[in-house]
């Protein structure tokens, strides 16, 4: 929220100083205390001599099909006319418009000189909106394509022109104000803070002044009853407990007087005319959004708040339809919707400039009714943003009266007696919280005295109760509820950075620890790092097209994942189902970069989708690895054999895999793990690879986590050192080449049994002298029996078992 | 026979100064102590001498031999050590050459950052608690004091699976699911990623990163978690590092509180890094709010607690002096080798 300072230090007893300093230690206080400052800006045009010119004589420029010269008349003292070219089409005679003098500096610190233009001298240039550093938005009528022509601006409707000449532009605009505008960053528990009071009182209370709230009375001179001009009825009081109206008679619609034009403007908020002006004041003030309805297009003089017609269709005084639903709230009058209560007012009943009665609303609307309402029709207005926040009905009572005020003191209109309401019983209700000083200080670690409570308390209009021990908040801070409420607000100005600094000093140690899966999942990452991988960090989203390119059939589990409902784009709406994409994505663009060699890993989830979809879905952890450059299947596979020696997980089986489409098919390996399969590793299939523009030669591995924690063994047991000499015996055997060495392996293990310490494969030869379709494996033997030396018959009888099973799956002694 | 000794000796010093090889000395071996080499020549005459002559001549070609043995000994460990010289000589390197590469990795910054935080928190009895990255809007929202139609929602930008399943906006999910499962005592962090519904650029990402920390125990004061901030930033940026707290709204946290740390670029004195201001925001904290206690069974005038939040990729951006957050989800090898 955007505070003029000037206007904030108005409601205490500060004294606005204009300099940066004075400013930046207030913003520099408030956000110590609480309110904080986004930015602070010094509010200055920088515009010099740039004033009103007549001009009094215009012609087209001899050399230039689109240029004129014009003479305009800047006032004698001024040297009276001047000669002036410009390029605007929209300059005609007698038309007043800002004219830059000769040395005069315009937006942007731009300096303007006299000059020539194409052989007529120009002595300084006339200005449009932009050049003046302004927005025509600010003034109706107002064009940005030319220079500002005085007598288009709405807000001059009638005037005497000619007492403009020579006058400063920026003041006939009512634009020279100077200030320091404090942007706050309001929280949604301070709806009170939305307002300049609010604001105000917080910069009192930080800064040990005096707040001074504006002293509300209405004279009501129009003499007639507004309970016979307008009739409110409340349909849902739970959705409004409280409706204020007051109506005005004998409105003059005009601009609103300087010192209100220099407010709004310099709070961010555009002067429209003194009605639209008060209302939008009223809001910045106090914080509570009123509207006013042009008091003729209230039909049958009933104002009713009831709920939408469900696909209303209703335009709004932006112009634009709007549909409804029978979850917001709406402002009706006899016949049908004249508002989005609490969002925007509606274009049939909007304040004309032929407008001469009106009705003020002042409300409190529910917030989250409000709040849902601006959502579903697209529609944040300044309004909704401070009633979604929570409003009192007593704001809005005093709001009603301040507009009417108001009214009174612009000569605006003259107010009725009375104020048509509607107040549900509970309206006004006081609530109590505790406020128990020997428990906040508990609570904050501190000794602050309770007369030192009591005062910041009551600086926040707080009623404080200390025999009873609890206190009253006042109407506007729905936040304070609980100890914990209170003793923030003791702690705010008591200073946070005040409360002496202490470690859990009333609590007992506790150990602090990881899971051995944690512990786990730290081991495989730093064995990774060992093994020379870069751990990256990916996103966890997808485009659900990288499923084709992975090839992956249409009815591939893959494809059934987590969709995003709300996404950044189709190609971010999928949570992954696999870390293949990723990796791949990552190695194409390493690849990309002409990165020569990338090896890298990442432990992630994917996730996977519950069968009933109410559940949340499966996080499954996986250790994914990709890599290209000095990689093959089995330097790949020995990384991943180091991996598990690391964790002490030495039952891992691998088998052959033509599963996965997107994987090579003779190169890729299931790894089992006992019997449960925990992952799969080899090289990528090359139609994938091109898919995802990684090189062919990618390898990824995936392996699943939980598994690898499950069976990581942390504290392995010693075993004593063998006291007995070895035997070892080499053994050779022919047989069929598609048998997997994986199987021989296994029966010699299995038949050599306790005896056999270990079986190390030491050759693999295919070639003529075993003939064709065959290869030949030799393996060397370590055999060793703890309890003595083995004899030559021990051995043998091993052997023998060994060949027989081998002989099972066609293997031959070589 | 005494001259014939004297004979050997010069005879066999000749060939010895001579002789450079293991091979020659060898052959002066056999030539002089072999079964038919001079030196055993000569002890072959001793039978035919006196008694009386017999010990003398025993004693002198008894000394020729050892004499010989030593020397020949001698000869041989020059030689070797000759010929070791020779070879560490050509055995000799350009230790200049670049070395064979070994294997060599690296773990991630935004880990890296991660983990030393999870160290220091765990060195003050904190344990690791880890929660679902897909949840329920009750535990990211609701029970967090957010119900439907807060307005608090709208800074988070939300990405929705359901109407009750969203990608958790913020760590502080985690509180819930601990304190359901859980009673106080309670110490631990949760790191891990979050989701918002922000563009990529230098600074924001759709995904990323927090560490939250809770603590419910009884008696714990906002003392005890400016004191435990205190410790945190000092071990992440630097002993000298002052903290500051401002008042601030998280609606399950009251009082809340926004910390902000002492420039690690300028040590307050305003630099580029904090914007001239001296101080850098860094994580978001406050008591937990006794409704947020309730909800998890836990009576809040019996118990009290702290929470904060961090934002790792803020700190990792400081502490290795990375410019653009959009590196860190890049995973270039030549970015990430750095550390």
């Amino acid at each position: 929220m955007k505070a003029p300072l000037k206007w904030l230090l108005a409601y205490t007893d500060i004294k606005y100083e204009d300099t940066d300093d004075f400013a930046a230690n207030i913003a520099s206080l408030m956000t110590l205390s609480g309110s904080k400052v986004e930015t602070v800006d010094k509010l200055e045009s920088g515009i010099k001599r740039v004033v009103v010119g007549k001009c009094v004589e215009i012609a087209r420029h001899q050399n230039s099909d689109h240029m004129f010269v014009c003479q305009m008349d800047v006032g004698e003292k001024l040297g009276g006319v001047i000669q002036i070219v410009t390029g605007a089409q929209n300059v005609a005679l007698g038309n007043h418009i800002p004219v830059a003098l000769d040395d005069s500096v315009i937006a942007g610190g731009r300096i303007i000189k006299s000059g020539k233009l194409r052989g007529e001298v120009s002595v300084g240039m006339m200005c449009s909106f932009e050049e003046l550093g302004l927005s025509k938005d600010s003034f109706e009528g107002g064009i940005d394509d030319g220079v500002i022509v005085l007598e288009d601006l709405k807000m001059f409707a009638g005037s005497d022109f000619d007492a403009f000449i020579g006058k400063d532009i920026m003041e006939v605009l009512g634009v020279c104000y100077s200030d320091h505008v404090i942007d706050f960053e309001i929280t949604s528990n301070r709806a009170d803070c939305f307002s300049i009071t609010g604001l105000a009182r917080e910069a009192a209370v930080t800064m040990g002044a005096k707040f001074i709230m504006p002293d509300i009375k209405v004279k009501e001179e129009a003499g007639t009853k507004a309970a016979d001009s307008v009739e409110v009825f409340v349909a849902d009081d739970k959705l409004c407990p409280a409706y204020f109206a007051r109506s005005v008679k004998n409105v003059k619609i005009a601009p609103s007087p300087k010192w209100m034009r220099e407010r709004l403007e310099a709070a961010g908020v555009r002067s429209i005319n003194n009605i639209v002006d008060i209302t939008n004041y009223v809001m910045l003030e106090l914080g509570q959004p009123m509207h006013a309805f042009d008091k003729r297009t209230i039909r049958g003089n009933k104002i009713i708040v009831r709920r939408a017609g469900e696909g209303e269709i209703f335009r709004t005084l932006d112009g634009t339809d709007r549909t409804l639903n029978a979850n917001m709230l709406v402002i009706s009058d006899a016949e049908g919707s004249i508002g989005i209560a609490g969002v925007m007012g509606g274009e049939n009943s909007e304040i004309r400039p032929d407008t001469t009665e009106i009705v003020f609303e002042s409300a409190t609307f529910d917030a989250v009714t409000v709040r849902r309402g601006a959502k579903s029709v697209g529609l944040r207005t300044e309004s909704s943003s401070r009633f979604e926040k929570g409003l009192d009905p007593k704001l809005a009572f005093h709001a009603i009266n301040r507009a009417a005020q108001l009214v009174e003191e612009l000569g605006a209109g003259q107010v009725e007696k009375g104020i048509v309401s509607f107040v549900r019983k509970d309206a006004f209700e006081e609530r109590n919280v505790p406020f128990d000083p020997e428990k906040i200080n508990a609570f904050l670690g501190t000794d602050i005295p309770e007369k030192k409570m009591e005062e910041i308390l009551t600086d926040l209009e707080c009623k404080v109760d200390t025999e009873n021990k609890t206190l009253v908040p006042p109407y506007f801070r729905h936040d304070l509820i609980c100890m914990a409420d209170v003793a923030e607000e003791v702690a705010r100005f008591y200073g946070y950075n005040n409360i002496e600094s202490t470690l859990l000093k009333n609590c007992e140690m506790t150990l602090g620890s990881r899971t051995k899966h944690q512990r786990i999942r730290d081991v495989v990452r730093t064995g990774m790092s060992g093994n020379g991988f870069r751990e990256m960090l990916t996103y966890s989203f997808e485009s659900p097209s990288v499923y084709d390119k992975l090839m992956l059939g249409a009815d591939d589990p893959h494809r059934n994942f987590v969709k995003i409902s709300n996404p950044l784009g189709e190609d971010y709406s999928a949570m992954r189902t696999s870390m293949a994409p990723t990796v791949l994505r990552t190695l194409a663009f390493n690849h990309a970069q002409r990165n020569k060699k990338a090896w890298l890993f990442e432990i992630a989830y994917v996730y996977i989708k519950n069968a009933n979809e109410e559940e949340l879905p499966e996080h499954r952890e996986q250790l994914a690895c990709g890599c290209y450059g000095e990689m093959d299947f089995f330097k790949l596979k020995g990384i991943l054999e180091t991996l598990f020696e690391e964790l002490k997980i030495r039952d891992i089986e691998y088998k052959a895999s033509s599963e996965l489409p997107f994987m090579h098919p003779g190169r890729t390996a299931d790894i089992f793990a006992g019997n449960i399969k925990i992952g799969y590793f080899g090289q990528i299939h090359p139609l994938a690879a091109d898919n995802f523009e990684a090189p062919r030669d990618s390898y990824i591995a995936v392996i699943d986590l939980k598994p690898l924690s499950d069976m990581a063994v942390e504290i392995p047991k010693g075993k004593e050192l063998p006291k007995f000499p070895a035997v070892t015996r080499d053994l050779a055997v022919v047989l069929a080449k598609d048998v997997p060495q994986g199987d021989v392996i296994k029966i010699i293990r299995q038949r050599g049994g306790k005896l056999l310490e270990s079986c190390e494969l030491f050759d693999c030869y295919e070639g003529i002298q075993v003939g064709s379709g065959r290869k030949s494996l030799a393996y060397s033997l370590c055999f060793r029996s703890p309890e003595g030396t083995l004899t030559d018959d021990d051995i043998d009888r091993q052997m023998k078992k060994i060949l027989n099973g081998l002989v099972g799956i066609g293997a031959e002694l070589r | 026979m005494k001259e014939k000794l004297a004979e050997i000796k010069k005879a066999f010093m000749e060939r010895i100064e001579e002789s450079s090889t293991e091979d020659s000395i060898e052959q002066i071996r056999v030539a002089f102590l072999g079964k038919k080499g001079l030196v055993t020549g000569v002890m072959k005459f001793m039978g035919q001498m006196s008694p009386e002559e017999r010990p003398a001549f025993g004693q002198a070609a008894n000394e020729i031999r050892s004499f010989i043995e030593n020397k020949i000994a001698e000869k041989k460990r020059e030689i070797k050590a000759l010929q070791l010289e020779g070879t560490l000589a050509k055995e000799t390197v350009d230790v200049t050459m670049p070395g064979t590469p070994a294997p060599c990795g690296s773990l991630h910054p935004l880990n890296k950052v991660t983990e030393e935080m999870k160290r220091l928190f765990i060195g003050m009895g904190y344990e690791i608690a880890e929660g679902p990255e897909v949840e329920y809007d009750y535990y990211n929202f609701e029970a967090l004091n957010l119900p439907e139609g807060h307005p608090a929602r709208d800074t988070q930008d939300t990405f929705y699976i359901t109407d009750k399943m969203l990608l958790r906006t913020q760590t502080s999910s985690v509180q819930i699911h601990v304190m359901e499962h859980k009673k106080p005592p309670i110490r631990i962090i949760s790191p891990g990623k979050v989701y918002r519904a922000d563009n990529l650029d230098a600074t924001h990402s759709p995904i990323f990163h927090q560490l939250e920390g809770l603590v419910v125990d009884k008696g714990v004061t906002m003392g005890d978690l400016k004191g435990t901030l205190e410790v945190y930033a000092k071990a992440m940026f630097g002993e000298n590092t002052k903290i500051r707290l401002r008042p601030h709204h998280f609606p399950f946290t009251e009082p809340s509180a926004e910390v902000d740390v002492t420039c690690w670029g300028c040590g307050g004195k305003g630099c580029r890094i904090c914007k001239g201001e001296g101080w850098v925001e860094v994580l978001g904290c406050g008591m937990v709010h006794p409704d947020v206690l309730r909800r998890c069974d836990i009576d809040p005038e019996v118990y009290s607690g702290f929470a904060f939040g961090i934002g790792i990729e803020r700190t990792a951006l400081a502490r290795y002096g990375v410019s653009d957050l959009r590196q860190f989800f890049e995973n270039d090898v030549r970015f990430l080798e750095q550390f």
